[in-house]
């Protein structure tokens, strides 16, 4: 059962992720109707708790917690309790006072929600924790896999880019394993970490090994300001080895998929016309992004559970 | 005249190669008579049956904040805390505010030792200046000051220029140069140990490596100097090798563990406890491992707290941003008992590790329950079973990861030259 909070993919088991993805579908209908909105969280606060910018997540929370009616303030502090003097969780105390019915919080630090959730009476969702998870992500991933493929269990998944720094790819390993799929990262070995293996997957320093016989092909957006020079050492040196076109795509299967968290730096990790046109599925991610933090929404705020960290409604 | 007689403990005197019943007699300060049944009708005589009867503990490793930092701990709280965990002297490092790295500072700390703290203090003072890694301090007369030992800790000195020549001239103070043996520019960003558990949890990894490639370059600037290197905290497999290999080329090398890595590994951090951030890291369980067979085969020494007090609001923050360091003291007894309960270790070796190797790589009276000795004395209960609550120990700080923990082994009674400062039922009684 998913429990009152979601702070990450490990924690799922393969029947909570089954049922928050069939959630999701139900409520990707709603999107295509003409009054994009239902009741089911009228009356409702969700804050969003923002320390890291964020314009996608945030937008795609925002626009899920209106859907549902429920009412969605954002609320994006300093991101560092040093500068502040005012600590993460005292600024989540203050809010906790305020009683809203879901808290979702961004954090460049790994282990923030966690905490947080700690304090809270509301219920927690982790919109992406330093280099640690990005359930959300994951779970829209794992939805729009399954709509191109029609099942996850079996395929062979590349997860391509900067794994050591990536939330994105910690918990889409954690998805893609516990959904049956076999996962394999391939960057720069600076990129890799040395006990990525303990996870369950097989680490490539080779593109083209990597790619062969994949499914589905998920290219990491890299952070060109902060690594340039110091993980690898030039944008083009990594275009040539690690950025997919059209061309290295053809190491993977014929039928094979390309994925994106976004935003993606075209002409680096993904050419301009990949980034656009099939086999790419980076739309249908951001459509599926606003269904699926519906649905999990509704199943973390929509229902009254029993439980002390519940408010009450 | 003030005769105590502990009867029918038992003894456990790593200096005179003694574990057996006995009774010890304390008299104007100092051990009069250790003997199997000793007669002394007027002393106050403690019932020590069941119990372990030891030389005081001595902690090589500690931080007690003062001056400058008196909200995490001051020499007062710090010694208070020392005598509840069984210690009867404790050296403090140098990264106060001032610096120690000025005999002034040298002499407050030993007044305010002497004057409020019930365990014995032994300043360790900085090696260079400011701690900045620069130009190294008034070795002479920090040592006629009262300085033991000299140590950046945890600024540790990356020119290998500058510790090559402190090493060097630290044979003109005969103390040991201590060092926190870690490359800062190896440990970048991280604030757990780089492994399986960094990668899982998504904090920055601070790799084992780390520490060994800074061990191997200090053993090996002591081997050209002939100084007498001490390396603080060992954490690492890798660090562990080398002084093993050094000490077998007869390098003048001495190293501690503290309880935390004997015990504890990374799992540990999974939680996001910033009570758990420590430097250098809790390591895999590979290395905690190897730093248990070495302190059992002697290649570590000593078991050192690195007792470091903090704030509540400094490490009720995000991970990264939390000071690294976890209270010590009154655990340090009950965590290293896991040695003797998994069969690692004897009694009287624990107790060498915890006093007499301590006393001695110090250059210290102390770790001995010999005849004339000082009567550093601590009564303990190896069964006794207790829940640990930081809020009622005796440290100002909190951050301790066995918060709530029950824990097997207390201390029942410590004294310091004779005094008893601390027993179980009434607490700290002096000063």
């Amino acid at each position: 059962m998913i429990g009152r909070d979601l702070l990450g993919i490990e924690d799922l088991d393969r029947g909570d992720i089954e049922r928050i993805l069939e959630t999701a579908e139900h409520m990707l209908e709603v999107g295509r109707r003409e009054v994009k909105k239902v009741p089911t969280l009228r009356g409702r606060t969700i804050v969003n708790l923002f320390f890291e910018p964020s314009t996608r997540t945030s937008t795609s929370f925002e626009i899920a917690g209106k859907r549902l009616s429920a009412d969605v303030v954002n609320f994006s502090p300093a991101s560092s309790s040093i500068s502040k003097h005012e600590s993460i969780l005292d600024t989540a105390r203050t809010l906790d006072a305020m009683d809203p019915d879901a808290v979702i919080v961004r954090h460049g630090v790994a282990g923030v929600p966690k905490r947080i959730a700690d304090r809270l009476k509301a219920p927690v969702i982790n919109a992406g924790d330093g280099a640690h998870e990005h359930p959300t992500q994951a779970l829209l991933d794992l939805m729009t896999v399954m709509q191109a493929k029609g099942r996850i269990d079996g395929l062979s998944v590349a997860i391509v880019g900067d794994v050591v720094h990536s939330r994105v790819a910690r918990s889409n390993i954690f998805g893609f394993l516990k959904m049956g799929a076999e996962v394999r990262v391939a960057g720069p070995p600076t990129m890799i970490p040395a006990a990525v293996e303990t996870l369950g997957v097989k680490a490539y320093t080779s593109l083209s090994e990597a790619l062969a016989g994949a499914d589905v092909v998920m290219m990491l957006r890299i952070q060109l300001e902060r690594l340039a020079g110091s993980l690898f050492p030039s944008v083009r040196e990594y275009t040539a080895t690690f950025g997919l076109d059209r061309e290295k795509l053809r190491y993977a299967r014929e039928d094979a998929i390309v994925m994106h968290p976004g935003p993606v730096n075209r002409g680096v990790e993904l050419s301009h016309d990949l980034a656009d046109e099939r086999p790419s599925v980076i739309l249908d991610q951001v459509r599926n992004g606003v269904a699926l933090r519906m649905a999990v929404l509704y199943l973390l705020a929509g229902q009254p559970l029993a439980g002390e960290r519940r408010g009450s409604w | 005249m003030n005769r105590i007689l502990l009867r029918g403990g038992r003894l456990l005197d790593p200096a005179g190669e003694r574990d057996g019943p006995g009774d010890v007699l304390i008299e104007n300060g100092r051990i009069a008579a250790v003997d199997a049944d000793i007669r002394a009708d007027d002393a106050e005589v403690i019932d020590a049956a069941g119990r372990w009867v030891a030389p005081g503990f001595v902690d090589l490793h500690t931080h007690l904040r003062e001056p400058g930092h008196e909200y995490k701990e001051d020499i007062a709280s710090g010694g208070r805390a020392a005598v509840a965990g069984g210690f009867t002297a404790v050296a403090c490092m140098a990264n106060t505010n001032p610096v120690n790295d000025d005999p002034s500072v040298t002499d407050y700390i030993l007044d305010r030792g002497h004057q409020d703290s019930p365990a014995r203090v032994y300043p360790i003072a900085a090696a260079t200046r400011g701690l900045r890694g620069e130009i190294m301090t008034e070795m002479d007369a920090l040592v006629r000051a009262g300085a033991v030992a000299f140590s950046d800790d945890g600024a540790t000195i990356m020119d290998s220029g500058v510790m090559r020549r402190v090493l060097e001239y630290s044979r003109l103070a005969g103390v040991p140069i201590v060092v926190h043996a870690e490359d800062r520019t190896l440990v970048g960003n991280g604030v757990v140990n780089e492994g399986a558990v960094s990668t899982r949890i998504g904090l920055p990894g601070n790799p084992a490596i780390a520490e060994a490639v800074m061990v191997a370059r200090d053993l090996m600037l002591a081997e050209l100097t002939g100084a007498h290197l001490h390396v603080a905290h060992v954490s690492t497999a890798g660090a562990v090798d080398l002084i093993r290999a050094a000490r077998g080329r007869g390098v003048h090398v001495t190293a501690e563990v503290t309880p935390h890595h004997l015990v504890l590994t990374d799992e540990a951090t999974a939680g996001y406890d910033t009570n758990t951030k420590v430097a250098p890291p809790l390591r895999s369980l590979a290395d905690r491992n190897a730093c248990r067979a070495a302190l059992c085969e002697g290649t570590l020494d000593a078991i050192a707290t690195d007792h470091a007090p903090h704030a509540e609001h400094e490490k009720d923050v995000e991970f990264t941003a939390a000071p690294p360091g976890l209270i010590g003291f009154e655990t340090a007894f009950a965590v290293v008992l896991d040695l003797v309960r998994s069969g690692e270790l004897e009694p009287l070796e624990l107790v060498r590790r915890l006093s007499t190797e301590p006393a001695r790589i110090l250059g210290q009276l102390g770790g001995s329950l010999a005849v004339d000795a000082p009567a550093d004395v601590v009564v303990l209960d190896p069964a006794a079973e207790w829940t640990y609550d930081p809020a009622k120990g005796y440290s100002k700080s909190r951050n301790s990861p066995w918060s709530g923990k029950t824990l097997t082994g207390r201390v029942i009674a410590t004294f310091v030259a004779g005094r008893l400062v601390y027993s179980e039922e009434r607490g700290v009684l002096f000063p």
